[in-house]
């Protein structure tokens, strides 16, 4: 709550999906879904299996597409077809749900990839960037490994770090943290909560509402393709508006 | 059956001139190898092409990839050596025609062409299915970096579906180097040629067919080598194609 006074109505949203529609053929899989993100703010996605949130995500970085509304990423039209996509995508970070390390490159090389390839910094730069993130996440020790001599949590702290050497202004999250067995969860949701904490913006679609009470802002809920709650944490939390939201809650709480 | 075994015609002279039986088959060897390795550097790039345009999301260069790979795959090889050494030169404009004619070792390039084309249909075909194996993840984390279609090609899918087609395309190199024997019927004296001249002048088919069968099984167990090595190289440490386990591919490795 502090910090949404703190960055106020009056800054232009980071993140801002605005009566956001998309169909599977005639099947309509999210419709009129409308929610910002402010600059700093973390925002957590949740609702239902197959209610649509992992599509609305991939929808802000346009690797879904998406046929109605609009979707403005720092002000950049995301639908537009003059939008250069690769540019935007450059820097805005997104970790999945079966983290897509690339295999066939070492941890290092994961992170360095893409910085010079797609930034063009050079080798020298590139590696020490990655060096930093990697000890951030505490794997430099793994840097010379293979994304396959890993544990999952480990490999989807790569991804956080190969997302963030690219000096993203927001991060996308889907679902990262469920292809994870339990014991592995909490290391990820620590890197996570310290990427909030340092005031990343951060979309987090997920069901760890633990991770949520912790460090987001608001709460978008969302059901079969609907956003029907988008409020702050503690009204989601204390009192769901909507009947879904609440039966939701009382599930995922007391599993 | 009457028939006189002599394993000393290898050494009594050809009527060709060359050189003894034993050298012509050498020669002969030396086409084979000539013709099948350049045509499958040839099928390779051309192969890795078209099995990537089937693969990419523009429509039109799909429809492209797929009619190549139905128009060079459903015509028999020998037909197509005919087609390339025969009609061809005769239906594009004169000066091509007689450019390719003349040109010196025509039947030697006939056959690579044909047998690039032919194979290169395969090769594509195994191609597109190590692209499709992996997950559609890989793609998106590669553009969700901001790479573009080609870079995330080049630096994230081909590198590893070539791996996972390694296996596959040691038969293709195997049999690319037994279809190079369909190019006698175009006139390339290669080891199958050589060895049907060296039946016909010296009526030791036994022999001549045993040393080339031995040749044909020695060169495609120097393949398998290779290819093995290639693929223990190119392993990727832990990493195990999980959507086809390697394990269950070789039995339970």
């Amino acid at each position: 709550m502090e910090k949404d006074e703190k960055t106020g109505e009056k800054a232009p949203p980071m993140i801002l999906l605005d009566k956001v529609g998309k169909f599977y053929g005639n099947f309509r899989v999210l419709s009129e879904c409308s929610t910002q993100v402010a600059k700093g703010e973390v925002v957590v996605v949740c609702g239902p299996s197959g209610s649509g949130k992992s599509t609305l995500i991939k929808c802000v970085n346009g690797l879904e597409p998406f046929q109605e509304g609009e979707i403005l990423v720092n002000g950049v039209s995301v639908g537009a077809a003059s939008t250069d996509l690769p540019k935007l995508r450059s820097h805005v970070g997104m970790v999945f749900q079966n983290f897509e390390l690339f295999p066939h490159m070492t941890i290092l090389e994961n992170l360095t990839i893409a910085q010079t390839k797609v930034i063009k910094r050079d080798k020298a730069e590139a590696e020490q960037r990655a060096a930093e993130l990697l000890h951030r996440v505490g794997l430099h020790i793994h840097a010379t490994r293979y994304p396959g001599q890993l544990s999952g949590g480990q490999q989807q702290r790569v991804a956080i770090a190969r997302a963030l050497a690219m000096d993203p202004i927001c991060m996308l999250f889907d679902e990262p943290t469920s292809a994870l067995d339990p014991e592995m969860i909490s290391e990820v949701l620590d890197v996570m909560t310290e990427l909030a904490q340092d005031g990343m913006t951060m979309m987090c679609v997920t069901h760890e509402m633990g991770f949520a009470k912790r460090v987001a802002h608001r709460v978008a809920f969302i059901d079969q393709g609907q956003i029907v709650e988008d409020v702050s944490k503690d009204e989601f939390f204390d009192h769901p508006r909507s009947e879904r939201a609440a039966q939701f809650l009382s599930r995922i709480l007391h599993h | 059956m009457n028939y006189n075994w002599n394993w000393g015609i290898f050494l009594e002279a050809s009527p060709d001139g060359t050189g003894s039986y034993l050298y012509t088959l050498f020669l002969g060897t030396r086409w084979t190898i000539a013709v099948s390795l350049t045509a499958w550097v040839a099928a390779l790039v051309m192969g890795g092409v078209v099995g990537t345009l089937t693969t990419l999301p523009r429509r039109g260069w799909a429809m492209l990839g797929d009619a190549y790979i139905e128009f060079f795959r459903n015509i028999p090889l020998l037909v197509q050596m005919f087609l390339w050494f025969f009609v061809v030169p005769e239906i594009v404009p004169e000066v091509i025609g007689t450019w390719m004619k003349q040109t010196p070792n025509s039947s030697f390039w006939t056959a690579v062409v044909a047998l690039a084309f032919f194979t290169s249909t395969r090769v594509a075909v195994q191609f597109r299915a190590g692209i499709l194996s992996q997950a559609r993840g890989q793609m998106m984390a590669a553009q969700a970096l901001g790479m573009n279609m080609t870079q995330s090609y080049c630096y994230v899918i081909l590198p590893m579906a070539f791996r996972i087609i390694l296996p596959p395309l040691t038969s293709e190199f195997m049999n690319i180097l037994k279809n190079s024997s369909v190019a006698m019927a175009v006139g390339l004296m290669e080891l199958t040629a050589q060895t049907r001249a060296m039946q016909e002048f010296s009526f030791q088919v036994f022999e001549a067919f045993t040393v080339s069968t031995i040749i044909y099984i020695v060169i495609n167990m120097v393949i398998v080598f290779g290819m093995r090595r290639l693929e223990r190289w190119l392993a990727v440490p832990g990493f195990s194609i999980d959507r086809a386990s390697e394990a269950d591919l070789r039995g339970g490795a």
